[in-house]
């Protein structure tokens, strides 16, 4: 009992710091290059534009989905490696 | 073949799929009708949650937006997909597992309080039904410009569509055509985006097409739009914004927002897994980028082609006479959609940005005055006509503005219809009732809301134009940050999420009502709506977010200074951490 309880808490344990780890990138994509570093990302010139302004329009949107399917990944092996699978 | 010919057959054609799928899909039990039976497949769900998420604003108004404000306007791009990364690992997982039906269902067991089920049940309510009058209210105008009847007539023949496949199918019904509605919708969407595309820069695919270079002046395409549009007095396209605090708080609203919107999260549920609500929501991000991604090439070129429309000779050169004006400017004068007024009789048409910082250039050029006015949300529905594609184009389009608005509609619908009757009538009034009673409950409720729904879209109230404010503000002050505490935190009890709950919608309605008039009637708004009057620069559309965090801090403080749940609630928690056992829950 003590044990299964242990592995559940690890379980959430692990679960909550790839949430953190995912979420930090989707702020960093959004609020960080497409929008407060786009003036530190201007020097870097994309297709007429800077690359802050393709985050703003696109990078974000990309990442995002890349974010998604990691997560659910590497959920899925979490939830193997824990036994707390359906 | 006529062009109205064409249209009426796309159309036609597309409603007769529907309620071919409505007669094939029809719901047996309460199950059905709520959940689809529960064994959808995450991609058959992911293309699902693309229509029902992707409105009639995404299809119509979005493009248009953008292309008025540039890289400003970038905060709907980011918005409207960033929520799906919170769904993804903060809501849709642990509510699949919980295995009800409805959001207030979760909301009120959790908080072991039919009270914070109720507030739960009228913020729904008052979300979606605001959300849903635009939808009509698109499908109307739809109806309207290609299909040469009334408005109103629109809507009822748009409404008693909806009504037979979520009447008679419920979710299973919503489901199937909401899939169908995508493949309409995308295809849409993407064939004149793509001619326009190739047009312009010879690349097939627009999102490549916007960072490549435009092919008659061999500058990149967005630095050509910079400089043609800044000659006419606005601003870069590609400009930074001043006011980053409200940039950032309004992407914020919008993302959390998107999280918290029940119809979206109904969605989830239909899945037989937890592992499928995760990768549903990575589907539906793929599905949804499909049209985001090209939204921001659609708005850029879009705009590109109106200015060397009105200039053809550049925008330092005279620009074209009114008689010579193309067929498509023609046509949507006649909605009123484009004005034109001969402001210094010279019959041409100057297009420009009538400000203080240009008068002086614009005197020298002997103009009196900004001469047409293009409605922002003519842009996508008339992108065929300004790059001269084929009439079927244009058919394709009139059925994929309708499908947009009908897919949504009919979620909302379904959100609504669900919370009457199995939270208020299964959960409140008559806990009693069969599982019979409680399906004609729910098609009742649908049928109400069906009508309401069309009589609002015809009639639309004040609010109706307040979606963003009133839809995203709510969803993001009460219900995200209920639903992620209900998971996240063992601790946050009753007392927390109610008081919560309350002051973040308080907060967040009142910061919008003071700027935009109390249930906004006109004339009783305390200040206006201009930036210089809002408290540090955040914009009434942009408050939700901090109603989200007003409502984290005292349910939390509120639940430190009273009793913690009691175990079995504690129990409930955990058991929605973990996947295991999530198949008892529906037995599919």
């Amino acid at each position: 009992m003590a044990d299964e309880k242990s592995n559940a808490e690890a379980y959430w344990a692990a679960n909550l710091r790839l949430i953190a780890g995912c979420l930090v990138v989707w702020a960093l994509v959004s609020y960080g290059c497409a929008i407060l570093l786009r003036p530190l990302l201007a020097s870097i010139p994309v297709g007429g534009t800077d690359l802050g302004f393709w985050f703003a329009q696109q990078g974000s949107i990309l990442t995002f989905i890349g974010i998604i399917f990691f997560y659910a990944w590497k959920m899925n092996r979490l939830d193997k490696k824990f036994g707390l699978g359906e | 073949m006529s062009q109205f010919a064409i249209n009426v057959l796309f159309v036609g054609a597309s409603f007769a799929l529907y309620i071919g799928i409505a007669i094939w899909a029809k719901a047996g039990s309460t199950k059905d009708f709520y959940v689809a039976g529960g064994g959808v497949h995450p991609i058959t769900n992911g293309m699902a949650i693309g229509a029902d998420w992707m409105s009639a604003a995404s299809f119509i108004s979005m493009a248009g937006l953008i292309a008025a404000g540039g890289y400003a306007n970038s905060t709907f791009l980011m918005g409207w997909t960033g929520g799906y990364v919170l769904l993804a690992t903060l809501l849709a997982p642990y509510l699949r597992k919980f295995g009800k039906f409805t959001v207030p269902e979760f909301i009120g067991d959790r908080f072991y309080s039919k009270n914070a089920r109720l507030v739960a049940v009228i913020c729904l309510i008052v979300a979606s039904v605001t959300y849903v009058i635009g939808q009509m209210a698109g499908a109307g105008v739809a109806f309207s410009r290609f299909l040469e009847v009334d408005a109103t007539m629109g809507l009822i023949i748009a409404a008693i569509v909806v009504f037979f496949y979520s009447v008679l199918g419920g979710m299973k019904g919503i489901t199937y055509t909401q899939v169908a509605q995508y493949c309409v919708l995308i295809t849409a969407y993407t064939i004149p985006a793509v001619f326009i595309s190739l047009e312009l820069t010879g690349n097939p695919l627009p999102p490549l097409g916007l960072f490549s270079e435009h092919d008659a002046s061999g500058m990149p395409l967005l630095a050509k739009l910079n400089e043609v549009i800044t000659e006419l007095g606005f601003n870069e396209y590609t400009a930074d914004v001043d006011n980053k605090l409200n940039m950032v708080l309004f992407t914020l609203s919008l993302m959390i927002g998107t999280a918290g919107l029940p119809h979206v999260i109904i969605r989830f549920f239909t899945v037989p897994k937890v592992a499928d609500a995760r990768w549903s929501a990575g589907w539906a991000l793929v599905f949804i980028a499909l049209l985001y991604l090209t939204a921001p090439a659609v708005a850029s070129m879009a705009r590109l082609n109106l200015m060397t429309t009105i200039y053809p000779d550049g925008p330092t050169a005279e620009p074209i006479q009114y008689d010579e004006r193309p067929n498509w400017v023609r046509e949507w004068e006649v909605t009123g959609l484009i004005q034109y007024e001969d402001r210094n009789d010279d019959g041409r048409i100057q297009l420009y940005n009538d400000t203080e910082a240009f008068a002086p250039t614009a005197e020298q050029r002997g103009w009196a005055g900004n001469e047409l006015e293009v409605n922002r949300d003519i842009l996508v529905l008339a992108n065929p006509e300004i790059a001269n594609l084929p009439g079927w184009v244009i058919g394709l389009i009139a059925a994929g503005g309708l499908a947009a608005a009908l897919s949504t509609a009919a979620g909302l619908l379904l959100a609504i219809s669900s919370a009457i009757s199995h939270d208020l009538i299964k959960g409140s009034i008559n806990p009693n009732i069969s599982e019979k009673g409680e399906l004609m409950a729910a098609r009742i409720s649908m049928s109400i809301a069906i009508i309401v729904a069309t009589y609002l879209g015809a009639n639309p109230p004040g609010f109706a134009a307040q979606v963003v404010a009133l839809a995203f503000g709510i969803a993001a002050a009460s219900l995200f940050p209920a639903l992620m505490m209900g998971i996240f935190s063992k601790r946050v009890n009753n007392k927390g999420a109610i008081a919560g709950m309350l002051t973040g919608l308080a907060f967040t309605l009142v910061y919008i009502f003071v700027y935009k008039g109390w249930f906004f009637i006109p004339g009783t708004n305390n200040l206006e709506d201009l930036p210089e009057n809002w408290v540090l620069g955040i914009s009434p559309l942009s408050i939700g977010a901090v109603g989200a965090i007003i409502n984290f801090a005292v349910a939390f403080s509120v639940s430190k200074a009273t009793a913690a749940p009691p175990q079995e609630i504690q129990d409930l928690v955990e058991s929605v951490r973990y996947p295991k056992g999530a198949g008892m829950a529906v037995d599919h």
